[in-house]
């Protein structure tokens, strides 16, 4: 099998790229801990409300963690609760959601707070909240008649 | 020697089992861009739609008739065609399997169809668990995939036969090919096959209480990714196989078009997790893993890009071209079955730049389920493989029904291509800058409560709206064109263009034809990306979901 | 022996009369557009939060 000098050329160029392009994220992901939401709890999805810490959903101060707050919200078909919070500026911020009922999406528009809430288990992502301003959480998967309706707003404030 | 290549038709017996596919899937993209149509409007918020009738059940009309009608018929009607033609006519075994495999999937769609139109199923054409649709439509789907095997073992039957009557030689291309994608696409089922069979209709028929989701979601990526392969691959075999002999060109390499189909087999499917990146219970490194193999996929589309270029290239020079780009001039610009899939090959180039974005890892948080994953799909599927299709429908509807494609059908069908390129760039373009910002995918038209980013993502969603139209003018051009290929146009005979490999001393090396040792990787690669991180899924399940009809 | 020899000089006229520049020229101008988008988005991802 025959291959032209330029072909390789080209494949070794596309590969390169492939390469650097893996490990910047690789790096990224691992290093820097930018893993995309992959939390491992589970929970049953009949008893969220009861169940620590979706019994409290909204935002609460905690201590001696590695972040500040935990904001923390429970969807269902087809609202977010809480449906407004204020989150303090440059925060570090542990979102934790979870579904009571079919899957839902939680995304943060305009921000890397992209995540799929599945029922029987716990989405988390921690960011630092460092700008200001109304930022939409729109449910971006598919949950019934209602979905383009579910939606909650981050007030991040001064 | 005289016009022996003109004269190699496809049987009239076989040419009728292929007619026959095009028949649901032209009809599936009549209904389905209608569908299209509506969503887009209704998304501008200048535009309700009546009888109560919902936007999610026409969105999940339009997925179901666009991503798996229309694809599946069109693609097992041109394979099949294609291996008559280069591995010769299929046997009267053959061929019977081959309509079984149709009328089944054509009751399946039926079926699901049924449901989806009496609201009883919309649910999407991904049908996310814990959303219950009604058995039938999951009972419609089983017979859609089952029938898809036994339509493709028509196929194999036939590529076995040539091997066996010409022992010790490489396949021709076109065969080869079309049983590598067949190939895939058994594999790739047997994912949503188990999770329909095993969860979702014991579960809906009510044997079973609850499903375990993220199971259910697994094993429908499985298929996922693999599916759009299996979409694009019977583009790639026109742009590799048929595009040459077009233009009056040769085939860069035969070896090299080979090893790319194969690496296509061994690569599309241990990918799946690339599209739940974002999911709770799947380990992070899993999901690295699976996204270096996805980046393997990329490498036979890089070789593609090359042998396509170098095809042109080499073209022009023979007629005379100099300078750097002089080749791309001389292209036959004038004839449809080059021009409208070369617009399909140029949308490629984005939407593999997008491709690549969205596998990204992390930075698929930036554009996950935004319509900016629509936007990147509508150029893979809706215009590389879709215009393709039309492009090769050109040749092959009037080459099966004993006419010819006239001047003006010409004309008109590159003037489709264009204005479907148009739409596309208005639609799909807003929808990846909308995705960009923020703005969802699959949503009908809301403000959510005012809010200042969504007021923003309306100016997109009116030009998706524009360009949606824009589509549907094209839709209905094509229409125009099959129904004129099918029954109007003269009689006559319409090439059935096979390509030449440009250096016919050297044979592809027969290891390509060892499917033991192809099936074999292929297998290793799925039990080393998924094995681990399943019995991880199974271990570490939560308490099962009962059903929910929320529609 | 002399046909064989006539054949390989054959195949690298093809190869040199046709160098295949525009065809490099086309595929680097792709892969250009490839890192440019993808960085353009990488750039979003680490501008938000």
């Amino acid at each position: 099998m025959h291959m032209h000098k330029f072909e390789k050329i080209w494949l070794t160029f596309g590969i390169g790229c492939l390469v650097v392009f893996l490990t910047v994220v690789g790096v990224s992901a691992f290093y820097l801990g930018n893993k995309p939401a992959s939390c491992l709890t589970t929970i049953n999805p009949e008893k969220v409300d009861t169940t620590k810490p979706f019994d409290k959903p909204g935002l609460h101060k905690v201590e001696g963690k590695e972040w500040d707050y935990e904001l923390v919200f429970v969807a269902s078909a087809f609202s977010y609760n809480p449906a407004k919070v204020e989150v303090p500026l440059g925060a570090k911020v542990k979102v934790i959601a979870t579904t009571k009922d079919v899957v839902h999406g939680f995304e943060m528009a305009g921000t890397n707070i992209n995540m799929m809430l599945e029922p029987g288990y716990v989405s988390e992502y921690t960011t630092t909240f460092d700008k200001a301003g109304e930022f939409l959480v729109v449910c971006n998967e598919y949950c019934g008649t209602g979905h383009h309706l579910m939606f909650s707003k981050i007030e991040v404030v001064k | 020697m005289v016009n022996t290549a003109a004269k190699v038709k496809v049987d009239p017996r076989d040419a009728k089992l292929s007619m026959a596919h095009f028949f649901v899937a032209f009809g599936a993209l009549a209904l389905g861009g209608l569908m299209g149509l509506l969503q887009t409007l209704v998304r501008s918020g200048k535009f309700e739609l009546p009888w109560g009738i919902g936007y999610y059940q026409i969105l999940t009309a339009h997925g179901v008739l666009m991503g798996l009608v229309l694809t599946t018929f069109f693609i097992m009607g041109f394979q099949y065609a294609a291996v008559s033609r280069t591995a010769g006519t299929h046997s009267p075994a053959a061929r019977r399997t081959g309509w079984i495999g149709f009328w089944l999937m054509t009751a399946g769609t039926l079926m699901s169809g049924t449901m989806i139109l009496l609201n009883e199923a919309s649910v999407l054409y991904t049908f996310y668990a814990p959303l219950k649709a009604h058995w039938i439509f999951y009972l419609g789907l089983t017979f859609v995939v089952v029938g898809s095997w036994v339509d493709g073992a028509a196929q194999i039957m036939t590529y076995a036969k040539w091997r066996k009557n010409n022992p010790g030689k490489p396949s021709p291309l076109l065969s080869f090919m079309a049983v590598i994608n067949t190939v895939m696409w058994i594999v790739a089922t047997l994912g949503v096959a188990a999770t329909v069979l095993f969860q979702l209709l014991p579960w809906s028929l009510g044997l079973v209480d609850t499903v375990d989701v993220l199971i259910s979601r697994t094993l429908f990526w499985y298929f996922g990714h693999p599916l759009v392969y299996f979409w694009l691959l019977p583009a790639y075999m026109c742009w590799y196989a048929i595009i040459p002999k077009i233009i009056g060109g040769k085939i860069f390499s035969d070896s090299l078009a080979r090893l790319s189909f194969i690496l296509f087999l061994l690569f599309s499917i241990p990918v799946g997790f690339h599209h739940q990146l974002t999911e709770p219970g799947i380990d992070p490194a899993w999901k690295f893993i699976q996204v270096i193999l996805t980046f393997m996929v990329i490498i036979p589309s890089l070789m593609t890009a090359f042998s396509l270029f170098a095809t042109f290239e080499r073209y022009g020079r023979s007629k005379g071209a100099t300078g750097l780009f002089g080749w791309f001039k001389v292209l036959p610009w004038n004839d449809a079955r080059f021009t409208v899939p070369f617009i399909g090959m140029a949308s490629f180039i984005p939407a593999g730049a997008g491709g690549i974005i969205n596998a990204s890892n992390q930075m698929d948080q930036v554009v996950h389920n935004t319509i900016w994953v629509t936007g990147h799909f509508h150029l893979t599927a809706a215009t590389s493989v879709v215009l393709t299709f039309f492009g090769i429908s050109y040749w092959l509807v009037p080459h099966l029904t004993g006419r010819k494609l006239t001047k003006a059908m010409n004309k008109l069908g590159i003037i489709q291509a264009w204005v479907w390129f148009i739409g596309m760039a208005f639609m799909s373009g807003a929808m990846h800058f909308q995705g960009l910002l923020g703005g969802p995918r699959r949503s009908a038209f809301s403000t959510y409560g005012d809010s200042k980013q969504a007021l923003e993502w309306i100016p997109y969603q009116i030009a998706q709206a524009v360009g949606g139209t824009i589509l549907f003018l094209g839709i209905i051009l094509v229409l125009v064109i099959f129904i004129n290929l099918a029954f109007f146009a003269p009689k006559g005979e319409e090439e059935f263009p096979v390509g030449e490999a440009e250096n016919l001393q050297e044979k592809a090396p027969m290891v390509f034809e060892n499917w033991k040792l192809w099936l074999g990787i292929t297998a290793a690669l799925i039990l080393f990306a998924y094995t681990i991180p399943f019995i991880d899924i199974i271990q570490n399940a939560p308490p099962g979901s009962k059903g929910f009809k929320t529609w | 022996m002399a046909k064989a020899e006539l054949k390989t000089k054959h195949q690298t006229e093809i190869e040199d009369s046709s160098s295949l520049k525009g065809t490099l020229a086309s595929v680097f101008i792709l892969g250009l557009f490839i890192i440019v988008s993808w960085v353009s988005v990488y750039y979003l991802f680490v501008d938000r939060f």
